[in-house]
């Protein structure tokens, strides 16, 4: 068993590299990917190895990047793009919407776009605008597109090749203020590794089920230890998969505790945690013992950096939704 | 005080540019230093191939508009005026070509051996596009303005990863096509294209159809410069050929078609046409625009200057064209009556190809929606 210690920048470049290393077909794309190696270093030494036809630095428009994407996939190439920053993904926004995502389902079935969208996403970096933004929920609305994002090194290394070998296309979020955080990957794990549509537990628990995704899966863990000092035992799942949202174990977990705390970086409105609170307001509406708690960026625009960490969630204000959860 | 938003002052409009013409109006072969000889190859039987394409293309168009008009389709964007433009361009591809339309390459479709009946079922509201784009290599209609110039470029840029480029071998040597409009080439995608065509060397050729009219908007508000001028800007050449003369597109698509195969990169082309329809069939031109136009370019005809060539050289007798009128009706026949028996998809369908694997979410979706279309069942029984 081979298993490494590596930052989850350095888990994504290896999985791209392997999955390009498995198919000549493999495309790298986007802006400063090639000899710069990415802003973050994700693509770094894949143009070195692979050549610039097939990690390609891109002129600077986000809507080429896309559009020209969907052509190299029309010829059967899989390209990957790379789109620096969440609050720049949207010159590109028309092409994904209105042409990635429906050229499958227009085209009868006939056309696939296996493209991936890679996007660091989220804040608590000190970054200026447009450079912490969480915009999932505008893609996970978007019928025909599938949208993952990973919270650490070994899920980043799977899951990054899975999206790469999927026939549909991935928007595949990067959690930016995890990217130099270390963790395991077993290399060597590929039988074992679950499928790309799936949520999984990530702490086992029996008071209070905690849903979250990419940055905030580690903030639930923490709270979650936290809690635990205080005698409660949260349950942490880490939903993966926005679309397909997959919440086979956030019901089977909230049938046990009752209670359920839905934890993202993105603004509250018509965010993923409505959808969570009402499909598990469905599933499970005898088994809650209050109402579903949302803990989440505000509705307003991304604020300024020195004012971040009061519009992000973090541990206690994670406790506190836990905490109201049994006031009722 | 009013705003100056013309090129300037009233009357010191700079004079239009030539155009690249080797059939007149009135049907008068004229030669051309350089285009002639891409065309030297074009004998009497390839003329009268075009102007069949030409027939009916435009046969197709107008019973397209009378279907609409009886309620058989939902829309129908009219090619009318734009047939050698269309048939010009699409008769220098060769097989293994690529095409990259908007929604109004009606006539290109034929080329490319489209049935018809296809693209009457997008309008009719059946399905969304699903002719056969790998055999055809003609690709989906892209209603989105513009939006097809960048996957034209894209799938270029694969050509040449391919080494289907410059090799020499007729067979595999291979060009793309944007078509697209001039009202397109105000979107930043094409802009985007012309970029990363231009920077690559993508063989990609940029069809534009100036037909002056974007709706209601005219030229003058899509630009200040003669469209096929852009084109120096990004680095690649530019040129500006009569859309009404088949044979003239012809050669100039061929020229454009061959140098993207060779490996010489992108070019413009800025096919001068008029758009004697409305936009579409929910359209109504007259509130824009003067009927004087209309007639100005009706003397421009695209078909009618090839039959008078053909008439005045000996090219076809009226057998021809008694055949071919019979020829167009039958497929008018044909399109009528296949167009009204078009099946309505099943409900359920909807759900098939969201996804290459249908979700648990959209199965789910799917009962639900047949077990509720199923509680009408008894009802319509009883009733």
């Amino acid at each position: 068993m081979s298993v490494e210690s590596m930052t989850l920048v350095k888990a994504i470049n290896s999985g791209l590299r392997r999955a390009m290393e498995g198919d000549d077909h493999v495309l790298v794309m986007g802006e400063d990917v090639g000899k710069l190696g990415g802003v973050f270093r994700v693509t770094d030494g894949l143009q070195k190895d692979f050549g610039d036809a097939r990690v390609i630095d891109t002129p600077l428009a986000e809507s080429g990047i896309i559009g020209t994407a969907v052509g190299l996939a029309l010829r059967g190439y899989r390209p990957v793009c790379e789109i620096q920053f969440d609050g720049f993904v949207f010159p590109g926004y028309d092409q994904i919407v209105s042409q990635v995502a429906k050229m499958h389902f227009r085209s009868g079935g006939r056309l696939r776009l296996p493209i991936v969208i890679r996007i660091p996403y989220g804040g608590s970096i000190g970054a200026v605008e447009h450079h912490s933004e969480s915009p999932e929920a505008y893609f996970a609305h978007t019928p025909g597109l599938k949208v993952v994002t990973c919270s650490n090194p070994a899920d980043a290394y799977w899951m990054i090749q899975q999206a790469v070998t999927a026939d549909d296309p991935v928007v595949f979020f990067e959690p930016k203020r995890r990217y130099y955080e270390k963790g395991d990957v077993d290399l060597d794990s590929a039988d074992s590794v679950p499928p790309l549509e799936s949520a999984r537990v990530a702490a086992p628990g029996t008071d209070v089920t905690v849903a979250a995704y990419g940055p905030m899966v580690k903030t639930c863990l923490e709270a979650a230890a936290a809690a635990a000092d205080e005698g409660r035992s949260l349950e942490v799942v880490d939903l993966r998969s926005l679309s397909p949202l997959d919440l086979t174990p956030v019901v089977e977990s909230v049938r046990r505790t009752g209670r359920l705390v839905v934890v993202h970086e993105a603004q509250r409105t018509l965010g993923i945690g409505a959808e969570v609170a009402a499909r598990v307001t469905e599933e499970c509406f005898y088994s809650l013992e209050a109402p579903v708690q949302r803990v989440t960026g505000y509705d307003t625009p991304y604020p300024s950096a020195r004012v971040e960490e009061e519009y992000l969630p973090d541990l206690d204000r994670v406790l506190d939704a836990v905490d109201r959860t049994f006031a009722f | 005080m009013t705003v100056e938003t013309a090129a300037g002052p009233a009357g010191s409009a700079p004079p239009e540019p030539e155009l690249v013409q080797l059939l007149t109006p009135e049907g008068q072969r004229v030669p051309h230093d350089r285009y002639d000889a891409l065309i030297a190859d074009v004998g009497p039987h390839d003329i009268r191939e075009m102007y069949r394409d030409l027939v009916l293309a435009r046969r197709i168009d107008s019973e397209a508009v009378a279907l609409q008009r009886q309620g058989e389709l939902g829309l129908w964007p009219s090619l009318l005026g734009q047939e050698a433009a269309q048939v010009g361009s699409a008769r220098a591809l060769r097989a293994h070509d690529h095409v990259f339309p908007t929604y109004r390459e009606h006539g290109v479709a034929l080329c490319r051996g489209v049935d018809p009946l296809r693209l009457l079922a997008l309008f009719r509201g059946v399905d969304q596009g699903t002719w056969d784009t790998v055999g055809s290599r003609f690709h989906l209609y892209t209603i989105v303005i513009g939006a097809q110039t960048l996957h034209a470029t894209g799938y270029a840029m694969g050509v040449q990863r391919d080494g289907a480029i410059g090799t020499g071998d007729p067979d595999r040597d291979t060009a793309v096509v944007a078509y697209f409009g001039d009202g397109a080439t105000s979107q930043g995608d094409v802009n985007e294209a012309f970029i990363w065509a231009s920077v690559t060397n993508a063989p990609v050729v940029f069809f534009c159809q100036n037909n002056q009219w974007a709706i209601s908007e005219p030229l003058e508000r899509q630009t200040r410069v003669p469209l096929y001028k852009r084109a120096g800007g990004f680095g690649f050449p530019g040129v500006r050929v009569d859309g009404n003369d088949v044979l003239a597109c012809l050669a100039v698509s061929r020229e454009a078609l061959q140098r993207a195969r060779d490996g010489e990169g992108p070019t413009l082309v800025e096919a001068f046409t008029y758009r004697m329809g409305a936009h579409t069939t929910s359209d109504d031109p007259t509130r824009y625009r003067l009927d004087a136009e209309l007639e100005h370019w009706k003397l421009k005809d695209p078909i009618e200057r090839v039959k008078a060539y053909m008439v005045r050289n000996d090219i076809a007798d009226q057998a021809f064209f008694d055949d071919l009128t019979a020829q167009a009706d039958e497929l008018a026949e044909r399109l009528r009556t296949q167009c009204r028996e078009l099946p309505d998809p099943e409900p359920t369908s909807i759900f098939d190809h969201v996804y290459v694997e249908p979700t648990t979410q959209l199965v789910a979706q799917r009962d639900e929606m047949a077990r509720y279309l199923d509680s009408f069942a008894d009802q319509e029984v009883a009733r």
